[in-house]
């Protein structure tokens, strides 16, 4: 027997290719249609190797101006005139050429990101694509939205976006705030720039109207920058709560709208009448989706004391078979960590969780030796006061707590500074409405986790953020209503 | 080993379903991905997977002697492949596939208990499994009465399961619970819960004889009945989907399900089978398209 036989081995590498396209050695600033040069450089690596990808323009106050200006030009004389249903076209035009290049996307996700290709070829390429689509026809619908209001829109928007998800988020972003006539000037995270940077020439490709939308790369500083610009009507922003607090502070007083997507710390809920299989598939979804790089994900497991024993057995199974490795190969279900910085964090909390006395447990495959990998990770015996209960941890480690009645499970669920998401987990319909009416979260799943449409608002309470994005409720944080 | 009878299970004991949730389960399995040697290993462990299957009005003795033929030689020339578990036949047909197959690996299996419908009193189905046996049958699938399941008589069911299985002697019993009839996937686990606690060796999806057979989400159902039955009284029971599954990559799918809700344990024929009558040819041409790097044409593979 062979070390690939189907009996006694691991899979056969099934690698995706990566040689119909090329990523460029340089990427620089696009900006009002074109690509602009900046004084400095940084490096973005491929997390799964360490290996250097591309060197990235940095977008310091200058070219910051640049885009701001080239953002309100468009705005004033262009996007803003334009009759809405031809601003429709342009975004049905750049979701279907994202389609036709789904897998040059999906493969510099996977490459820049290290998320496996399996989740950005079948979650985020098809998801971005849908958010265009969706926006695309509201665009010249507005008014059927907001029935007796005169809607009109901001202005020029400035967004910053995260290192997760970073084409989804790009389109989860730009779709709603063109299809309601603003401009935009987006900042990827500087560690995965390159889709956005694709994402640019495909606008280039669909004859979108130059400083329509103006991508600018760097770090915090950047985008800083360009929150605090005074010439920006609108910021919208995902990522970590510490910072979102920052540009709450910034923009108070100035009159700009904004909409915050922050952290999570999201209450999974399984009781002892849920349909138990489904029921750990959802947890293995919920925490391990994208390698727990994910704001809304169930990272707080409570499951009802009768079955614990049998749920941990089940999950400690299921995650026997997950494989962790190479992101570009097809069976790969976790990839790597997305920086050095990131596997840092994690490893310190889950130290943290270990000095506090919760019982860790990890599944006994191996993972490469070059690059960022955290093994997916369970902790058992975890109390409310642990910091791994606590605090958001942004990896692949879930903490897993005891419940007796649902009351004592929504007190616990409910008892954090977060309220992103959750999930309930039972087979008793009226149990499924009590529940999820009592979580306070933004975005509450029954019998499934992580599912997201372009059609369904999300957004979070408390430290989680403020406003929604998606469906109706999204086009209204783009959109100035006169009533 | 005496297969124990373990009390009448309460419908309340099996877990529930959710059909969303199973599906979706049963759909990530199709995402992975086999290459190479275990791509290789895979189809050729199929082929060892197979009850070649006729069961039709029109099958006549010389039908069954070229079937059971293709069975322990699906690959004339290559030893490496094959032979196939079993030949299913109708009870009329079981002394002429036991005379074909003799001195080989290939069990015979009958279907009895009024195949495919079980629409006749438990004393006759019994009787036509006890013939089958005489004739040297190796292997019973017998079906249960799906109408009495619906109707709510589910003590009924597991007593024809039981009787069965006393009538059956040495003869292991698979029993087809037509999954496309009981329609919900808490049906199915329910009365998988059932059948191995009334002493099934195996529990088989489907006849073939319905429009709905084999999928993939109902065959996970009972693939976590058989995971949970094996934890709670530490006894293996088989699986066999049945009902079209017709070509290889369907077929490695379900190997990869057994694998990974089961394991590597599961992954002989002893228990694991695919009920399937055009599923071998596709098998062999994938094993040589594997080893040539061409898809050969149809003329190259015997058709029984």
């Amino acid at each position: 027997m062979s070390a690939n036989d189907f009996l006694s081995g691991g899979f056969a590498p099934a690698p995706e290719s990566a040689d119909h396209f090329k990523i460029k050695k340089n990427y620089d600033l696009y900006i009002g249609g074109k690509w602009v040069k900046a004084a400095k450089r940084f490096k973005t690596t491929n997390p799964a190797t360490g290996e250097v990808i591309s060197q990235v323009a940095l977008a310091e106050k200058k070219e910051v101006n640049l885009a701001v200006k080239a953002a309100r030009k468009a705005y004033d004389e262009t996007w803003s005139k334009m009759p809405a249903a031809e601003r429709g076209k342009y975004l049905f035009r750049i979701a279907r050429l994202l389609q036709e290049r789904a897998r040059e996307f999906a493969v510099t996700e996977t490459i820049d990101g290290g998320k496996p290709i399996r989740e950005s070829r079948d979650v985020d390429v098809p998801l971005a694509a849908a958010h265009f689509f969706y926006h695309a026809g509201w665009a010249d619908k507005l008014d059927y939205a907001f029935p007796g209001a005169k809607v009109a829109p901001l202005g020029v928007v400035a967004q910053v976006i995260p290192w997760n998800f970073p084409l989804l988020m790009a389109a989860w972003k730009i779709a709603p705030a063109l299809a309601c006539g603003n401009t935009v000037v987006l900042k990827p995270a500087e560690t995965t720039p390159l889709t956005a940077l694709k994402l640019a020439e495909l606008f280039d490709d669909a004859g979108l109207p130059p400083g329509v939308v103006n991508i600018i790369t760097g770090a915090g500083e950047t985008g800083q920058a360009l929150v605090e610009h005074p010439d920006v009507n609108k910021v919208a922003f995902t990522g970590s709560t510490a910072v979102g607090k920052a540009i709450r502070r910034s923009v108070a007083g100035t009159g700009k709208k904004f909409t915050l997507e922050l952290g999570g710390k999201a209450a999974n809920i399984v009781f002892e009448d849920a349909p138990i299989n489904e029921a750990v598939e959802g947890i293995v979804n919920g925490i391990f989706f994208n390698q727990g790089h994910v704001c809304c994900a169930g990272s707080r497991l409570f499951v009802q004391e009768s079955i614990a024993v049998k749920v941990i057995k089940k999950l400690q199974k299921r995650m026997e078979t997950l494989v962790v490795g190479n992101p570009l190969d097809k069976n790969t279900d976790i990839g790597a960590i997305n920086s050095v910085e990131q596997l840092e964090r994690i490893k310190t909390l889950v130290k943290a969780g270990q000095d506090e006395g919760a019982c860790l447990w990890q599944p006994s495959g191996g993972v490469p030796r070059k690059g960022n990998w955290f093994k997916p990770t369970l902790f058992t015996e975890c109390a409310q006061s642990h910091r791994i209960v606590q605090e958001e941890i942004f990896g692949p480690v879930l903490a897993i707590q005891t419940f007796r009645t649902p009351q004592e499970a929504l007190t616990k669920a409910n008892n954090t500074p977060y309220g992103l998401s959750g999930g309930v987990w039972t087979d008793k319909g009226s149990k499924i409405f009590k529940m999820t009416t009592g979580l306070n979260a933004g975005v509450v799943w029954a019998n499934t986790f992580n599912k997201f449409d372009p059609t369904s608002p999300f957004g979070g309470f408390k430290e989680s953020g403020i406003g929604r994005e998606g469906g109706v409720h999204g086009l209204s944080a783009y959109c100035d209503l006169k009533i | 080993m005496k297969t124990e009878v373990l009390p009448f299970p309460a419908r309340r004991d099996s877990p529930a379903i959710d059909q969303v949730g199973v599906e979706e389960r049963a759909q990530r399995f199709c995402a992975r991905s086999l290459k190479k040697e275990t791509k290789m290993s895979a189809l050729k462990l199929a082929v060892t997977m197979l009850d070649v299957t006729t069961l039709e009005g029109a099958d006549s003795v010389g039908k069954v002697r070229q079937m059971c033929q293709k069975a322990m030689q699906p690959l004339p020339g290559d030893p490496s492949v094959g032979p196939a578990a079993a030949v299913c036949v109708y009870p009329r047909m079981v002394a002429t596939a036991a005379k074909a197959v003799e001195n080989s690996k290939v069990q015979v299996a009958a279907v009895a208990t009024q195949f495919p419908s079980g629409q006749m009193r438990l004393k006759e189905r019994l009787a036509e499994v006890r013939y089958a046996v005489g004739e040297g049958a190796d292997e019973i699938d017998m079906v249960i009465s799906r109408g009495q399941f619906l109707q709510g008589e589910y003590r009924a069911i597991y007593d024809e399961v039981a009787a069965c299985k006393e009538a059956c002697g040495k003869a292991h019993l698979k029993v087809i619970l037509e999954t496309g009839e009981l329609t919900t996937y808490d049906n199915v686990r329910y009365a998988s819960d059932m059948a191995m606690a009334a002493g099934a060796d195996f529990i088989k999806t489907s006849t073939g004889k319905v429009p709905i057979a084999a999928t993939l989400p109902v065959t996970l159902v009972m693939l976590q009945a058989i995971e949970e039955f094996y934890e709670r009284t530490g006894r293996m029971v088989g699986m066999k989907p049945a009902g079209g599954i017709s070509n290889a990559k369907l077929a490695l799918q379900y190997l990869v399900m057994v694998r990974e809700v089961l394991g590597p344990k599961w992954l002989t024929n002893k228990w694991f089978r695919f009920g399937a009558s055009s599923l071998t040819n596709d098998l062999l041409m994938q094993i040589r398209k594997q080893e040539t790097g061409y898809y050969q044409s149809g003329d190259y593979f015997t058709q029984d």
